[in-house]
């Protein structure tokens, strides 16, 4: 650490330089943040998918339905453990604008899946009990001010009630909470025998089924079971895992992770230019006061060092103000990927990026400045 | 006294291009511990090669290089620069101050190198800038001192890891008189007082009256070396 | 003048030639500006690309009819008594035969595996009516055959064979346990409706067991028919409906995702544009350091500020547009007419192309001058003021 000083006041020679040189880092990092934190947003479903779940959906495309009948055979497939159902209501309050996620379920089997929710038992019991009762993630509630007793309609674009119209009207009567995914409290969730009994069409027909496992090693074994079951009937399911349906669901909207990771190395292609140059710049213009290092006892692999040093310090602070900039800037983002926070490993990987890119600018300087010759450097040669 | 430094049979050949040139041919020096020696001679003579040699900033094509007892042309780079940090300081004729650090960040450059701790290296910083007469002078930046006190701070960062040798190129060369008399004053002092050895190079005669020895460098040979008592 | 304009000359015409001695700072601001235009350029190529792909799509004389209320064909049901009301509107246009050019439609979705990923994808099964090929002049078959109605036949559109496994002529495809036979493929003119596969209506809507439509489109006598048409429609007592031009409902359907690639686009490549300043600050500056012996000696014998002003100036220019060209030409080369498919509106893949066209290119080349004058700026004015004696002494 004595050696800070020195480091510290060689970086800031040119001041100019520096300045640009940092700022042009702050920039790639800020943007590699932004960017990088977005694609993790997306991908954290699929990071954070329940290893002990599948997800059984039609096998024609997985918005077709399948029949309510196959979640009590599934039941009773050896090795699962629980099987809830799901399905697309396609809500919105008042406005197209406040679309709602908002899914018809059937309590008891739901809660039975269901474990990353938390909800007060007496709610819980209530909403089993009122035909148009809902629950609803504390997000959500927030949102719009609602509260246990409020009655709340929701418009769906797909599905019509009985004797016309498509505004359907719940009861809240809980408010539930989700500490690990914080998304889920976006949800609105109401009682699947008021929705089927009152639809127009497609009754009897559910979206997808959630299947808990008990080992999750058995999966694909049970994936395989269920998909057999249905095999040569209407309605052939595929199974996948959480995850891999996550996944899909992702690529559907087209490859994120690709473009992002285009441009990110766009990005860092030029600023690889651009510190390299300024590195390399700043190097030649001390080549004599690297030559007094060297004479007064600095050995060559000590200023190697020294200029290495330089070139990590400069990366690594300019990346941290970079990353700075985008966890402070990510919460705007808030609306369109509904995560609030920077994910703390976007911000190890941009440290780790920014050791890289120091190591990679500085190296031919050092290397450079490890060969200096004292004689020749101090003659002016 | 035994001699602090020894040359034996040295020669200096440099690379210019294809040409092989011979710089120094085949030098034979004893300088005792405790002289003051100028080296003089024309442009081109080889004195500061020489130089370099002594002060192991550079290594002979052959010969044998010994100073303090110790075969400096044996060492390889890494163990030659720790040999440097502990035994020579050196004073340039620009002083090569790094001008982004003030003096008293100068002049703890070499003490970098050691364990001290950094209270011990404060005191010794100062102990060296009290011996140049720059103590006012320590939070200044090398563009904000005149050219003798740059050359002060030069010689403090010499002196402060203690070495028994100072190796001098021109030290006065950028000088005005009066400044540069202060200078070879100063190394003097050092010289007798403090017992360090000083090899100069110069080319101004009034400079070469402060040491105790010349030497004539022409050509790449010794020439001839006087003594000279100095009151 | 004559000699300001000589001293102008003179001084940038020199220092231009002395831009190659730089060649490693000077490649900074150009690989700097470079690839911020290429990301500029492809992410609106792309914003471009899907926008045309969807403006293909409609005609200004054809109306399509959704359930009051839905925003998309997948979430809109019509029943067939409605599907029969619809195209005796007003303002419909028939054939030689007296019977409304008119298509009822059934939008099924299917999943195939997308070649690029090998990840499946939901694509748009169509169910036409018998009219469907007089109300879409546009589509016309590239190879095999037309479908025939009650026999499980398809056709594919190019797009969609490009980029899906499984659809290529005589394959056969299992759709809700029914098999299905590809019998050939269409190109509907660059529209959407070339991701997309069709078949006959009525043998769609048995094999997926429903027996609501999604949607009905009519081609009317003229653009300015719809609004008798959409009176007609909307006033009846039966019907529930929303009536849009085909052109306001495929703007509508290309407006989000638009938005979202302009947003992205500049939000991006502003940034990476600030980026590219300051690298292109730091090469012109070097640039006058460089400079600065002879900048003084040009000052010392008479020459005035502006010329040295000048020629910081056009060096930066320059400097960006080779930058900007190399990075517009880049994003050409890579991207223009290469498929990417993302999810439309009726959940299902639309494929596209992107789309450099020269005024994309020339906003790409616009940002660059931008970023290139900014970045000789400060130097230029450095350069001006750069003290005379100071610079020869120091040189």
């Amino acid at each position: 650490m004595k050696f800070l000083p020195l480091i510290w006041a060689a970086l800031w020679r040119k001041k100019t330089r520096t300045v640009f040189t940092l700022l042009s880092i702050v920039v790639a990092f800020l943007l590699f943040g932004m960017l990088q934190g977005v694609n993790a947003a997306f991908n954290s479903a699929v990071d954070r998918a329940n290893v002990n779940r599948l997800m059984v959906a039609n096998a024609t495309a997985f918005t077709e339905s399948l029949p309510y009948a196959y979640l009590t055979q599934i039941e009773s497939v050896p090795g699962v453990s629980a099987v809830s159902q799901q399905s697309w209501f396609g809500g919105y309050y008042q406005d197209p604008k406040n679309f709602v996620f908002s899914f018809p379920v059937e309590p008891l089997r739901w809660r039975r899946i269901g474990t990353e929710y938390r909800i007060p038992e007496d709610q819980f019991d209530a909403w089993v009990r009122t035909r148009t009762g809902a629950v609803v993630g504390a997000q959500l509630a927030a949102k719009y001010g609602w509260k246990i007793g409020d009655r709340v309609p929701l418009h769906s674009v797909i599905w019509t009630k009985a004797g016309g119209g498509s505004d359907w009207e719940f009861d809240i009567v809980g408010i539930f909470t989700s500490p690990e995914f914080a998304s889920r409290e976006n949800q609105f969730l109401f009682n699947y025998s008021y929705f089927d009994e009152a639809r127009v069409f497609g009754k009897g027909r559910v979206g997808w089924l959630v299947v808990q496992v008990a080992d999750p090693r058995a999966s694909a074994r049970i994936a395989a079971a269920i998909d057999h079951l249905f095999a040569n009937s209407p309605d052939e399911t595929e199974t996948k895992t959480e995850k891999e349906f996550q996944q899909s669901f992702l690529k559907q909207i087209g490859d994120i992770n690709f473009i992002v990771t285009r441009i990110l190395f766009a990005v860092f292609f030029s600023l690889l230019f651009a510190t390299g140059s300024s590195l390399m710049q700043s190097m030649r213009e001390r080549i004599p006061e690297l030559a007094v290092l060297k004479t007064v006892g600095f050995t060559d692999a000590g200023v190697l060092r020294l200029v290495l040093a330089e070139s990590v310090m400069l990366c690594v602070l300019a990346a941290l103000a970079g990353l700075a900039a985008a966890a402070l800037l990510f919460p705007a983002l808030r609306d369109a990927i509904g995560v609030v926070t920077l994910p703390r490993a976007v911000l190890a990987e941009g440290v780790v990026i920014a050791v890289l890119l120091a190591l990679a600018t500085g190296l031919l300087p050092a290397w450079r400045a490890r060969r200096l010759s004292i004689v020749d450097a101090l003659a002016g040669r | 006294m035994a001699a602090i430094i020894s040359l034996r049979n040295v020669v200096k050949r440099y690379l210019r291009g294809k040409q092989s040139v011979e710089v120094l041919h085949g030098i034979d020096l004893d300088i005792e511990t405790g002289d003051f020696v100028a080296l003089m001679g024309p442009s081109g003579s080889g004195k500061t090669t020489l130089l370099n040699l002594i002060g192991g900033l550079d290594t002979p094509s052959s010969g044998e290089v010994s100073v303090a007892g110790v075969r400096i042309d044996a060492l390889g780079g890494a163990r030659l620069a720790r040999w440097r940090a502990r035994n020579v300081g050196f004073v340039f004729q620009f002083y090569n101050l790094l001008p982004q650090l003030s003096a008293q960040r100068n002049v703890e450059l070499p003490l970098l190198l050691t364990s001290l701790s950094a209270a011990q290296r404060r005191r010794n910083v100062q102990a060296a800038l009290a011996i140049v007469g720059l103590s006012d002078r320590a939070h200044h930046k090398p563009s904000e001192l005149s050219g003798g006190q740059a050359q002060r701070v030069a010689i403090a960062r010499a002196l402060v890891s203690d070495p028994t040798l100072l190796v001098c190129d021109e030290p006065t060369g950028d000088l005005d008189r009066a400044t540069a008399d202060e200078i070879l004053g100063l190394l003097q002092t050092l010289n007798r007082e403090q017992g360090k050895t000083v090899v100069m190079v110069t080319h101004d005669p009034k400079a070469a009256e402060f040491a105790t020895h010349q030497l004539y460098l022409d050509k790449g040979e010794l020439v001839s070396r006087s003594t000279k008592a100095v009151a | 003048m004559a000699g300001l304009a000589n001293q102008i000359a003179a001084v940038t015409v020199n220092n231009l030639r002395s831009v190659p001695q730089r060649a490693g700072v000077s490649a900074v601001i150009v690989i700097g500006i470079a690839v911020t235009v290429a990301v500029l350029v492809s992410v609106l190529a792309m914003a471009t690309g899907f926008g045309k792909t969807l403006a293909n799509t409609g005609r200004e004389d054809r109306a399509i009819v959704l359930r009051g209320g839905s925003q998309s064909e997948l979430a809109s049901t019509l029943s067939r008594e409605n599907t029969l009301t619809i195209p005796d509107a007003r303002g419909v246009r028939r054939s030689a035969d007296g019977k409304p050019i008119a298509s009822a439609e059934m939008v099924g979705i299917v999943s195939l595996k997308q070649k690029a990923t090998g990840t499946k994808a939901n694509v748009t099964l169509r169910g036409v009516g018998p009219k469907a090929f007089d109300l879409r002049p546009e589509i016309h078959l590239v190879a095999g055959r037309l479908f025939q109605p009650a026999v499980r036949e398809l056709i594919v559109g190019k797009a969609a064979l490009g980029q899906f496994e499984g659809v290529d002529l005589g394959r056969r495809v299992t759709i809700h346990d029914t098999e299905w036979t590809v019998v050939g493929v269409f190109d509907s003119g660059g529209g959407s409706h070339e991701s997309e596969l069709m078949a006959d209506a009525e043998t769609v809507l048995s094999a997926y067991r429903r027996n609501l439509f999604q949607s009905a489109t009519v081609m009317l006598e003229s653009r300015q028919a719809f609004d008798a048409f959409k009176d007609q429609l909307t006033t009846d007592p039966t019907l529930s409906v929303d009536v849009k031009r085909e052109t306001e409902y495929y703007a509508e359907q290309s407006k989000q995702l638009s938005r979202l690639l302009f947003f992205v686009a500049y939000i991006v490549g502003g940034i990476m544009a600030v980026g590219a300043v300051f690298g292109a600050l730091n090469t012109m500056y070097s640039a006058v350091s460089a400079r600065a012996l002879e900048i003084a000696t040009l000052r010392a014998i008479g020459f005035g500020a502006l010329p040295v002003v000048i020629s910081v100036f056009v060096e930066a220019l320059a400097l960006a547009l080779i930058g900007g060209a190399l990075g517009a030409a880049a994003a050409w080369i890579f991207f223009n007419g290469s498929s990417v498919n993302t999810l439309g509106s009726n959940f299902t893949q639309v494929v596209f192309q992107l789309t450099v066209t020269p005024s994309l290119a020339m906003s790409g080349i616009v940002l660059a001058c931008i970023v290139g004058i900014l970045g000789g700026l400060f130097p230029a004015i450095r350069a001006a003021r750069l003290p005379i004696a100071a610079a020869l002494r120091a040189g």
